[in-house]
């Protein structure tokens, strides 16, 4: 394998990308699953089909709609310039949020499934021996949903090193930047450079496999 | 001496339809009350209303002068603040803490002389470090128990305990929750469908 400047740039900015995205939507996704798994409110369907479009819809699609909302020409575009100074189409920020928001139901439903699925008495039993709500989450809850945990963190890591779609139509194909390795992949397919190509396929090959085993074998040694 | 005192009404939908569980009630500090009837009836309902885990459409909840529950009023109190312990039918105990620490999680500040003390009544001493799913039947009941005095609760809320307990181990963990009954000399309200539990049990039995 030739590791070259520009694989390794490219390898850190997709590294970069699928960490921050795992890392903030484990921090966003922990509170969301709770109320999804245990809330009972008006709206809560649709809240979650909302939440699985990205398992549905073309990648395209839904960058299409982010890079509309990143336009200055459009109310939330031109508010981010006009009072921020940012624009997030084509920047690693807006490919990031997109990355974040495409990333959500891996995060979220194995995290809801896993809360969803501990008996009720756990949180009751909590409840009755004084314990507030965020002691019983913290100490209680997630403790003994790691399994899940682990699974949300290894599919959301692993979904988000393939990204291909979104990343190209938010963010374009600039090296260093929003380059990824799925992007690089294609690109040099397209200049018949396979053995450069193979590297990238390679690479993500053995991350979806290493993640994939390590679900698995998680929920192997959660059933003995 | 402070009572327990209840008038509730709840709507409840069962298999064979909606009903009505009406109940009023005053049970005094040192009782045993066993609640029997037939499945459905709403005795778990009721033991839920009192921990306020399960609000009831009207009526009163009262301890002492404390009140718990007042539709009139709107005054709910969480469950966090009745000082009632709550024994599960399945007994909730946590996977993730020993039997030690599981009996630690029901004390505000821990006191380690009443956790080993509790340890020795219940006969507990070679799991401590044991995990719950590694226990028995009547360890976990035994465990639970322990759990549910570790923060000398008033009220001693059973939901059918023994249910999940083989009949030949019966008898012994009847006489363990006695004993815990004891201990703590407060209210202890059992639900149960077996008749004869609440005979050798009850100081008193409420038929729903």
């Amino acid at each position: 394998m030739i590791a070259n400047a520009d694989f390794i740039q490219t390898m850190a900015t997709t590294g970069n990308l699928a960490l921050w995205t795992t890392i903030i939507l484990l921090i966003i996704g922990l509170p969301i699953a709770y109320f999804l798994a245990y809330g009972d409110f008006k709206g809560k369907s649709a809240v979650e089909a909302l939440i699985c479009m990205p398992m549905v819809l073309p990648p395209t699609v839904l960058g299409f709609y982010i890079l509309l909302a990143y336009s200055p020409q459009n109310s939330f575009g031109a508010m981010l310039e006009q009072y921020f100074d940012i624009r997030l189409a084509f920047s690693f920020t807006g490919v990031l949020i997109a990355s974040v928001i495409c990333s959500m139901p891996f995060m979220i439903q194995p995290l809801q499934n896993g809360l969803a699925l501990l008996p009720s008495s756990y949180r009751e039993a909590s409840y009755t021996m004084g314990k507030s709500k965020t002691i019983t989450f913290f100490k209680v809850l997630l403790p003994n949903i790691k399994g899940s945990i682990i699974t949300a963190i290894a599919m959301t890591f692993a979904h988000c090193m393939g990204e291909f779609g979104i990343v190209l139509m938010v963010g374009g194909n600039m090296p260093g930047n929003t380059r990824v390795a799925s992007i690089a992949l294609y690109d040099e397919v397209q200049s018949l450079n396979y053995e450069a190509a193979n590297q990238y396929a390679l690479l993500m090959f053995v991350v979806s496999f290493i993640a994939l085993t390590i679900i698995y074998s998680i929920n192997k040694s959660r059933r003995i | 001496m402070k009572s327990l005192e209840l008038k509730v009404k709840k709507k409840m939908h069962t298999t064979e339809g909606e009903r009505y569980l009406e109940f009023t009630d005053k049970i005094d500090q040192g009782d045993f009350i066993c609640l029997v009837g037939h499945s459905g009836c709403g005795k778990s309902t009721l033991l839920r209303m009192l921990a306020g885990l399960t609000n009831p459409d009207e009526g009163k909840i009262s301890y002492g002068d404390e009140v718990w529950y007042d539709k009139q009023s709107g005054k709910n109190i969480e469950p966090q603040k009745r000082h009632i312990a709550y024994m599960f039918q399945d007994f909730a105990l946590f996977p993730n803490m020993t039997v030690e620490q599981n009996i630690m999680f029901a004390q505000t500040k821990v006191d380690k002389e009443m956790i080993k003390e509790l340890i020795n009544i219940f006969g507990l001493n070679n799991l401590e470090k044991v995990r719950p799913t590694k226990l028995s039947g009547g360890q976990k009941q035994r465990v639970a128990l322990a759990r549910a005095l570790a923060s000398r609760p008033s009220i001693l809320l059973l939901d059918e305990p023994l249910s999940a307990i083989d009949w030949h181990m019966r008898p012994a963990l009847q006489d363990e929750i006695i004993k815990a009954h004891k201990y703590l000399g407060g209210i202890s309200i059992m639900v149960t469908h077996d008749q004869q539990e609440a005979n050798k049990m009850g100081d008193r039995i409420i038929t729903l």
